[in-house]
């Protein structure tokens, strides 16, 4: 005569090695493989620190992806005991596996006993849509996805270079956008400036970019400030940043800029423009140059023509700024080689990238000491400042 | 003879090229060439004392010069210069 389930179960049990959670709990950071044979929606409410996810149903199927090696410890566990225990019998007797053992009473009791469950954070369907292309990509996947979303970045003007920067941030689920920008909208900027739109002229740009932001992907929490940086706001805006898009379009808010960021050690990426000319590279304190090892002090005020309205062919900002975006997503992902110690010149007229080697300057004012040496008051100054500022107006 | 590259803001005092040609031994010669057929650009490169301007960077092909022999660098033919200056326009 068939066993009834509950003798199975007992007779099942009976042939395979448990663990009690308790245990589990001192093993769970010493290299065994944690196995939750529960379907994925129960998987999804909540399970052990670093499990994996192997239903019972794709067992035979999928364990040796999650456990190649057949001499691994494996735990496995599911809601109260028994299918771990069922899976247990399959992966010692069927498929070879040398050390498995059923963890008791489940995720139930594991709870009861006050440990800890990570509750994993999930795409929703309508995101698995909406970053489906990100998704494809094994460099990005939901794991890469989710960074992004977790992501904040700072964008220092929403012009010619943050435009273009915010759309596409935006438009790839980087989480949250910071804006800094205390301008309105002009005629004149919608050559190039295209977050903002005709009917917007005379709105702050930092109102005109949330409402581009929030029409692209509502998935962006956009945080404004409608100021300029100087060095009594710097601090306090850019600290909890993971990294500061600078489109900055005056020297002493770039060295202002270098310096509170080698301060809080977060990464820069910098781009300029002028006429047909572009800049690119990324300052990341301590990994590589500053921006002042790379130029220790401005140009006197007649050669630095950002100070006067020049001229700016609108489609270059576009350029500049989605290489700056696209620096951004590879700092979040930690995916490539970011401009790091390299400057990119584009020539938009020739069509020509050419890079220089940029150094860590060993006598850098700012970067060469410490982060907590780095004073309020030396925030941003360089030689001649007052005299510098005064000629540029 | 080697090449220069010539930044934007430095255009105007060259005639309006991108690249100019220029001769010398070394990275002070090849500029102090430039200098020479192009006066203007003398302010902008070389301090009082005939060192190069700190605002200034000079790269031999893709290497500053500060980090090999400044000034006293070697310049073969066909080698090329790039004259670059801090450049901040963002908007």
């Amino acid at each position: 005569m068939s066993p009834s389930g509950a003798e199975l179960l007992r007779r099942i049990k009976s042939q395979i090695d448990e663990v009690d959670p308790s245990e589990v709990h001192e093993l769970i950071d010493e290299g065994v493989s944690i196995i939750d044979v529960r379907g994925s929606e129960e998987f999804a409410t909540g399970h052990l620190p670093g499990a994996k996810s192997v239903p019972r149903g794709h067992l035979e199927s999928r364990i040796e992806g999650a456990v190649p090696d057949r001499s691994t410890q494996v735990i496995l566990y599911c809601a109260s005991g028994n299918r771990s225990a069922y899976a247990a019998r399959t992966l010692q007797d069927d498929l070879g596996y040398e050390h498995v053992r059923s963890m008791t009473g489940g995720v139930a009791l594991w709870k009861d006993r006050g440990y800890e469950v990570e509750i994993p954070r999930a795409l929703s369907a309508e995101q698995r849509d909406r970053y489906s292309r990100h998704l494809l990509i094994p460099e990005i996947g939901a794991d890469g996805q989710q960074k992004l979303l977790d992501a904040k970045v700072l964008l220092l003007g929403a012009g010619g270079l943050g435009s273009p920067t915010a759309l596409y941030l935006a438009a790839a689920g980087v989480g949250t956008l910071g804006i800094v920008d205390d301008d309105v909208v002009d005629l004149s900027n919608l050559q190039r400036q295209v977050i903002h739109n005709t009917e917007r002229v005379g709105v702050p740009k930092v109102d005109s970019a949330e409402e581009s932001i929030r029409a692209l992907n509502p998935d962006v929490n956009v945080v404004k400030y409608r100021t300029r940086i100087d060095a009594s706001n710097i601090m306090e805006i850019i600290e909890g940043y993971d990294v500061i898009v600078d489109g900055v379009d005056n020297f002493p808010t770039r060295y202002l800029l270098n310096d509170a960021s080698v301060r809080l050690k977060i990464p820069v990426v910098s781009a300029s423009i002028l006429g047909f000319d572009g800049q690119l590279s990324v300052f990341k304190p301590y990994d590589g140059p500053c921006y002042r090892c790379l130029f220790r002090e401005p140009p006197p005020a007649e050669l630095a023509p950002s100070c006067g309205a020049n001229g700016v062919l609108g489609v270059l900002p576009g350029t500049m700024g989605l290489l700056q975006a696209t620096e951004v997503v590879k700092l979040v992902l930690g995916i490539g080689d970011p401009a790091i110690g390299r400057l990119l010149l584009y020539d938009a007229l020739g069509a020509t990238l050419t890079e220089v080697k940029v150094h860590r300057d060993p006598d850098c004012p700012i970067c060469s000491r410490d982060p907590d040496q780095i004073t309020d008051e030396e925030l941003g100054v360089f030689p001649d400042y007052e005299a510098f500022c005064a000629a540029a107006g | 003879m080697a090449t220069i590259k010539i930044p934007p803001v430095l255009r105007a005092s060259v005639g309006g090229e991108k690249e100019v040609g220029a001769s010398g031994e070394n990275v002070g010669e090849v500029l102090r060439d430039l200098a020479a057929s192009h006066p203007a650009t003398e302010s902008q490169l070389f301090s009082a004392d005939g060192e190069l301007n700190r605002y200034v960077n000079v790269y031999l092909n893709d290497e500053d010069v500060r980090v090999l022999a400044g000034l006293e660098t070697a310049v073969g033919e066909g080698d090329t210069l790039v004259i670059l200056p801090a450049m901040a326009g963002g908007s």
